[in-house]
């Protein structure tokens, strides 16, 4: 599983480190595509995903161009769905009830509980192999905070990951957090990949700028 | 004024101070450049803020901070920032008043479609679903027909539907109309907009208040 909602959030450092390192028929969970060149794009347009489990990728034409080819597998969750998915398996469960599609073509009726006379769709907590994430700042012993926006799934993604790899470009000591204002507890968290700097991936995109 | 401008005009009426609402991508997200500066709302946006507000002066743009379309947002005072699950919590415990949504179809019980369009829009649901099926208040921005002038507004819907019977009102360039238990009701009609006229673009039952006609 891969952080981010759109850039912010994206670890692209770690993003480039496997495209480096080229493993292939990855299977990848992450909110969007990123845009087509930008992030898990990238790996995409490598052929190292063979499946994608996301919420929507329109703001990437690339990726849907492979998906439509069939060239890319790709799994759609609602939004809220697939958060609540990763948040159960990094709280130990199992799965959740819920109401949301139970009447649309998303549900498929295996998916349907009946349980006191009331319908149910039952959806399966979601864990991944390993997770890449990105935080603002970090501590040595792992203690996570992110910024704006760029909190999203990271810190869902940190708790359900058998192996969690967070890159940051700021660590400090132990104690230079405040403990109050932790977002994710380094408990959760294996690995930090301490950025050197922040390549013109992390800025901001002039096309996404109104003038 | 162009027809999208007097839609978007009239869209701002929606929105009461003290309430907070969510504004889809396109038509709805355009609203926010119509809304004046200091006005009692919080904004939610999917990625995780309550209180997104315009685009950021230059200077101020954090490449860590956009909106649900990509959009480098400023924010207001006493907004926050939450992770995804919470984000989506606060939608389907509904605590958003109002969300203001885009659609290519809507039908005269109200049922919603907007995203998918099988074999040729498919970018996936995102958070639409659940804003629909969950948000106490709907309302859809939308042109009254396509490209090729057939009528968004329905009997029933084609496309696979989004949530069914959520919509409150649907305001379109030609006019504001409510989904109610007897069908839709034309609330107002744009400058030069007749009753005849909009029956003949419109493929669902209409029914005209007497003020209206």
């Amino acid at each position: 599983m891969i952080g981010g909602f759109g850039s912010p959030g994206t670890p692209f450092s770690l993003i480039d480190e496997l495209l480096r390192q080229g493993q292939r028929q990855l299977t990848l969970i992450k909110n969007d595509a990123n845009e087509a060149g930008i992030g898990i794009s990238k790996l995409i347009e490598q052929g190292q995903v063979e499946r994608l489990i996301t919420t929507h990728i329109g703001l990437n034409k690339t990726a849907i161009e492979w998906m439509n080819a069939g060239r890319l597998q790709v799994e759609f969750h609602p939004q809220g769905m697939l958060a609540e998915k990763i948040r159960t398996a990094g709280a130990g469960s199992f799965g959740f009830l819920t109401d949301i599609g139970l009447d649309t073509e998303i549900t498929r009726p295996e998916q349907l509980l009946n349980w006191q006379g009331q319908q149910y769709k039952v959806e399966m907590a979601l864990k991944a192999d390993v997770a890449l994430l990105h935080a603002a700042r970090a501590d040595r012993f792992g203690n996570l905070v992110y910024d704006g926006s760029a909190m999203n799934f990271n810190p869902l993604m940190a708790m359900a990951a058998d192996q969690v790899i967070v890159e940051t470009p700021e660590c400090l000591d132990p104690g230079a957090l405040p403990p109050n204002q932790i977002h994710t507890a380094c408990a959760f968290v294996d690995h930090l990949v301490v950025l050197p700097r922040l390549t013109s991936e992390y800025a901001v995109m002039e096309h996404h700028v109104k003038h | 004024m162009s027809n999208i401008e007097t839609l978007l005009k009239r869209a701002t009426r929606e929105v009461l101070p003290g309430s907070i609402l969510n504004l889809g991508i396109g038509l709805p997200t355009q609203l926010l450049d119509y809304l004046p500066d200091n006005l009692d709302v919080l904004i939610h946006s999917e990625n995780g803020v309550l209180g997104a507000w315009k685009q950021a002066p230059r200077e101020q743009m954090n490449p860590a901070l956009i909106d649900a379309a990509g959009a480098y947002i400023s924010t207001v005072p006493g907004s926050s920032f939450f992770d995804s699950s919470v984000s989506f919590a606060m939608i389907r415990r509904s605590k958003i008043d109002l969300t203001m949504i885009g659609a290519f179809e809507v039908d005269q019980q109200g049922s919603l479609a907007n995203w998918k369009i099988p074999g040729k829009f498919s970018p996936g649901i995102g958070g639409a679903m659940e804003l629909a099926q969950k948000t106490p208040r709907i309302v859809v921005l939308m042109t009254h027909c396509d490209k090729q002038g057939r009528s968004k507004i329905l009997r029933h819907c084609r496309l696979p539907v989004t949530a069914h019977h959520c919509v409150s009102r649907i305001i379109t360039d030609l006019a504001v109309l409510d989904v109610t238990t007897n069908g839709l009701s034309v609330q107002e009609l744009a400058e030069g907009v007749t009753p005849d006229y909009l029956r003949s673009v419109t493929d669902a039952d209409l029914i005209f208040p007497e003020e209206v006609a």
